[in-house]
């Protein structure tokens, strides 16, 4: 093997706490050859971001860290600031996860880019701003020279994380360091970054450290791969070898909890998730879920025309000067003991949908009927009375419930607004209630911030259950979860479904859950539903081009498949403002199959 | 940008109105009569109907209002009561003081509490910021009346260093004014640099922990550079709007800092007026203040625009 560019010997990360030094990352040793693209995977607090700031220096000055990180045989852990500072963006480069947050607003990108053009003397003077222009277009930011002094609010998240990309190559670094880079786009803007991060990568030879927990990507990129687990370091190994034959038991479990798209060939209904054990990586499969669906009954939920549009800018006066149709012209039913899936990318509308149709958002024209009830026309107490049949479960865990609040009192609340329950007895219904999602009674008294992620989401579900509640819109509700968490959860939805007969209207942008858990899907492109039909259909046989395309640019945990998925053009999500008057187009529907209808 | 501006102008007209029938109906209610004040000695009650004829302050109390709001639209504030100057020329004397002594003392607090609020937030927990938090604390603690008295006491009695009272204008003597002011302004500005200290620091922590100072770091800049450029910016936006609500607090604290000096400015204008009933004078000065407090954040909201590109777009 050549001599590696970066070489961690037994690195150790410590922060302060209450009760003395916590280790977040034990004795980390691993290689990165020039030109090598290596990922670290891991689930959240396995130390692998932490991994990633000790290298560059940029922890908490508290943090103690000790063993050495080799760079081309210099170790910087010794190096003093104003020497390291001449390695952060020269030697190593850094991408970060949110690009919405990454760039300081308040400077243009090309300063932005240019700044680090300038503090590494890589170009003289005079000649920055033709650098900056053909790194960003090298980058392939449509239109750069017009686009220069434009304002990172300006650039959508996708484009953002390009802006990144300049800067982070501006000086040629040998190694770049790649943290989560693509876990906040969408799936089809992920496979365009990617794609750009590979190009990049070859044509100048520099190595690749890349950060993520989507055993997807890691097959898509990465050559060599280290799984890390709560602070320590479990193995490494060859990507391929790795998803064939990884030897240790947590890397198997990883790797089979993760939804792959295309396992549901030939299954008429959702399935749940085999059980993994995280410590011992056995795998037990689940029981099949029976059929829970009824459709010679009336829909539970029948959505005919829905329209939402936002108003958007304004004048002198204060008029909107646009409008968003974030919702346009949505007609669907859903049955009791029902999944059906809204998927598509960011700013697509689904999540305005799910609004919608429990009215916490209003729509403009339309009709919802939700058990019964005329959503759209109730009056105040029919609109209380309709709250108890929809409810929605959110995506984050950690700021959807009130961090004051007990979990009892929390769970309790909606009980005691709707007086289901006598205020003598609500103690044990609350308790009840987190029986049936798997938590103990006795965690009653307990607040939010004593439970995790998986256990809070399982709280925010036990809150809308105690009114019984024929549908529940879970938006993007397992997204911010960790794999094997992210099963579990799922699980419990079935659970639920099969015992409660409740139907989900589930958004997600997450297509291998979507087909795991759905018994139909419908696609969403700039607030239209373009195509609806049975999940088997949509996954096996998708008629419209943005479903095939949604579908094609999931990454495959699978490196054997690896550059499978085809090269993907630049592009962006158009936008949904529209001038004032604007008249939508009149649709036409055509039917694929039974139930599958695409958009002409 | 121009829009916005005459859009926000727009805005503050209702407020004013609304400012100026508050304090002509409030000052209605105090107890005490201009007429027995002016007339002095002699208080046959026919006199006193005379004066009151005079003045139309038997008019019902709305008619007296939109008279007053009528001469205001033509730029006639009225006459003051106790000595009949018209209270246009009585501001115009008295407004150049105040702004002098507010516009000091607001320097001296901006570069006093902007740059200890930064290195506050940058040795976080240190001994820096212990210390710029004890002064903080003590500078909000001692009321200004102690503090100037002390002053006095000290510079001017004991070691004959500055004037202890008195104002020159600037225009006329540059020298000589701005050693009447410094001891008012630092009075007056101490307060105030505690709490833009206090504002900058929470700012600025707030800031340095951002993603895109990370980002700043990342790229290997220095740390003056990520500091001053990329956090100060934008930990600044939030201070300039607190710096406009803070000239209302100013022109409090202007009040009894100019008679603790005894200095001719707004704020004993206002007392003198208040306590002779001279209810011209008090609304005009009212009035006036509202003016420039309302300009103060109408230029606070513009700044912030120029400086957040944000905000520009949403213009």
């Amino acid at each position: 093997m050549t001599q590696p560019i970066l070489s961690l010997r037994n690195l150790t990360a410590a922060f302060p706490t209450e009760d003395g030094l916590k280790e977040v990352v034990r004795n980390i040793s691993f290689d990165v050859a020039p030109g090598e693209t290596v990922a670290i995977v891991g689930e959240s607090g396995s130390g692998k971001s932490v991994t990633s700031l000790a290298i560059m220096g940029l922890l908490d000055k508290r943090a103690r860290v000790s063993g050495q990180v080799l760079l081309d045989g210099r170790d910087l852990l010794g190096l003093p600031e104003k020497q390291m500072r001449q390695v952060r963006g020269n030697d190593i480069a850094m991408i970060f996860q949110e690009p919405m947050s990454s760039l300081n607003p308040v400077f243009p990108v090309g300063d932005q880019i240019a700044e680090l053009l300038i503090r590494h003397g890589q170009v003289p003077r005079d000649q920055v701003a033709a650098e900056v222009l053909r790194l960003m277009d090298r980058v392939r930011i449509p239109n750069a020279h017009a686009r220069i002094k434009d304002y990172p609010h300006q650039f959508s998240g996708g484009m953002r994380q390009r802006v990144m990309i300049a800067m982070a190559l501006a000086a040629r670094p040998r190694l770049l360091i790649a943290d989560e880079p693509t876990t906040a786009l969408d799936v089809t803007i992920q496979g365009q970054i990617l794609d750009l991060i590979k190009e990049i990568q070859e044509e100048q030879g520099m190595a690749v450290l890349f950060i993520t927990h989507d055993m997807g990507v890691v097959a898509e990129i990465a050559d060599r791969t280290v799984v890390m687990f709560r602070g320590d370091h479990i193995e490494t190994g060859a990507t391929a070898d790795l998803f064939t034959g990884a030897t240790q038991p947590y890397t198997r479990a990883l790797l089979a909890a993760v939804p792959r798209l295309g396992q549901m060939a030939g299954q008429d209904w959702p399935l749940r998730f085999p059980r993994v054990d995280m410590d011992s990586g056995t795998i037990t499969a689940q029981p099949a879920v029976v059929d829970t669906v009824d459709r010679s009954a009336t829909p539970v939920l029948s959505v005919r025309n829905l329209v939402t549009r936002f108003a958007a800018g304004s004048d002198l006066l204060g008029r909107p000067t646009g409008k968003v149709h974030a919702v346009e012209d949505l007609t669907f039913d859903l049955w009791q003991g029902e999944t059906l899936s809204l998927v598509g990318e960011s700013g697509c509308g689904k999540s305005t949908t799910g609004r919608s149709i429990l009215r916490l958002v209003q729509p403009e024209s339309g009709q919802v009927t939700l058990d019964g009830f005329d959503v759209l026309g109730a009056g105040p107490g029919d609109l209380r009375r309709m709250r108890r049949s929809g409810q929605m479960i959110f995506q984050d865990p950690f700021s959807s419930l009130n961090p004051r609040m007990t979990v009892g009192q929390t769970v309790a609340e909606p009980i005691l607004t709707h007086k289901l329950v006598p205020r003598a007895q609500v103690r044990e219904r609350a308790a009840e209630l987190l029986a049936q999602v798997g938590l103990d009674g006795s965690m009653l008294d307990r607040y939010p911030h004593e439970f995790s992620g998986g256990q809070r989401q399982r709280v925010a579900i036990a809150r809308v259950l105690g009114l019984n509640p024929k549908v529940i819109v879970a938006d993007e509700s397992v997204s911010a979860l960790d794999v094997s968490i992210k099963a579990q959860v799922c699980n419990l939805l079935m659970d639920l479904q099969e015992r409660l007969k409740i139907a989900y209207l589930f958004i997600s942008h997450d297509m291998a859950v979507v087909e795991r858990v759905s018994h139909r899907v419908a696609v969403m492109y700039l607030g239209e539903i373009v195509e609806i039909g049975p999940r088997e259909a949509i996954f096996a046989d998708p008629q419209h081009p943005y479903t095939k395309k949604l579908i094609a640019a999931v990454p495959i945990p699978d490196p054997a498949r690896r550059g499978l998925r085809r090269a993907m053009q630049v592009d962006e999500l158009k936008s949904p403002v529209r001038p004032i008057g604007f008249q939508p187009p009149k649709r036409d529907w055509r039917q694929v199959s039974d139930r599958h209808f695409v958009m002409v | 940008m121009l829009i916005y501006i005459a859009k926000r102008l727009l805005v503050a007209l209702p407020t004013l109105l609304i400012v100026s029938m508050l304090v002509f109906g409030l000052q209605m209610l105090l107890p005490g009569d201009p007429v027995l004040a002016m007339a002095g000695e002699d208080r046959d009650p026919e006199t006193l109907a005379r004066i009151r004829e005079q003045l139309n302050l038997n008019d019902p109390l709305p008619v007296q209002y939109l008279r007053w709001l009528g001469g205001v639209l033509q730029g006639d504030f009225g006459t003051s009561l106790r000595t009949g100057q018209p209270v246009s020329e009585l501001i115009l004397q008295k407004l150049p003081v105040t702004i002098q002594l507010a516009v000091m003392a607001m320097i001296f607090a901006a570069l006093i509490g902007i740059p200890a609020g930064i290195i506050a937030a940058v040795r976080k927990g240190g001994v820096l910021d212990w210390t710029a938090n004890i002064v903080a604390l003590s500078g909000l603690s001692i009321p200004n009346f102690w503090l100037g008295i002390m002053l006095i006491l000290l510079v001017s009695v004991n070691l004959g260093w500055l004037p202890a009272s008195g104002y020159e204008s600037i225009f006329v003597d540059p020298v000589r004014s701005l050693e009447t002011m410094i001891m008012p302004a630092f009075v007056l500005g101490t307060g105030l640099a505690a709490t833009l200290m206090r504002h900058t620091r929470s700012a600025m922590l707030g800031v340095l922990s951002a993603d895109y100072i990370r980002t700043a770091r990342a790229k290997g800049l220095t740390g003056r550079q990520v500091v001053l450029k990329h956090s100060f910016r934008n930990a600044l936006l939030p201070v300039i709007t607190l710096s406009a609500l803070l000239f209302g607090e100013l022109l409090a604290g202007a009040v009894l800092t100019e008679q603790i000096f005894t200095i001719p400015g707004f704020g004993k204008l206002i007392v003198d007026a208040v306590f002779n009933r001279d209810y011209a004078v008090v609304q005009g000065v009212v009035l006036c203040t509202a003016v420039g407090f309302l300009l103060m954040n109408l230029i606070a909201d513009v700044v912030s625009v120029l400086l957040n590109p944000r905000m520009r777009a949403a213009l």
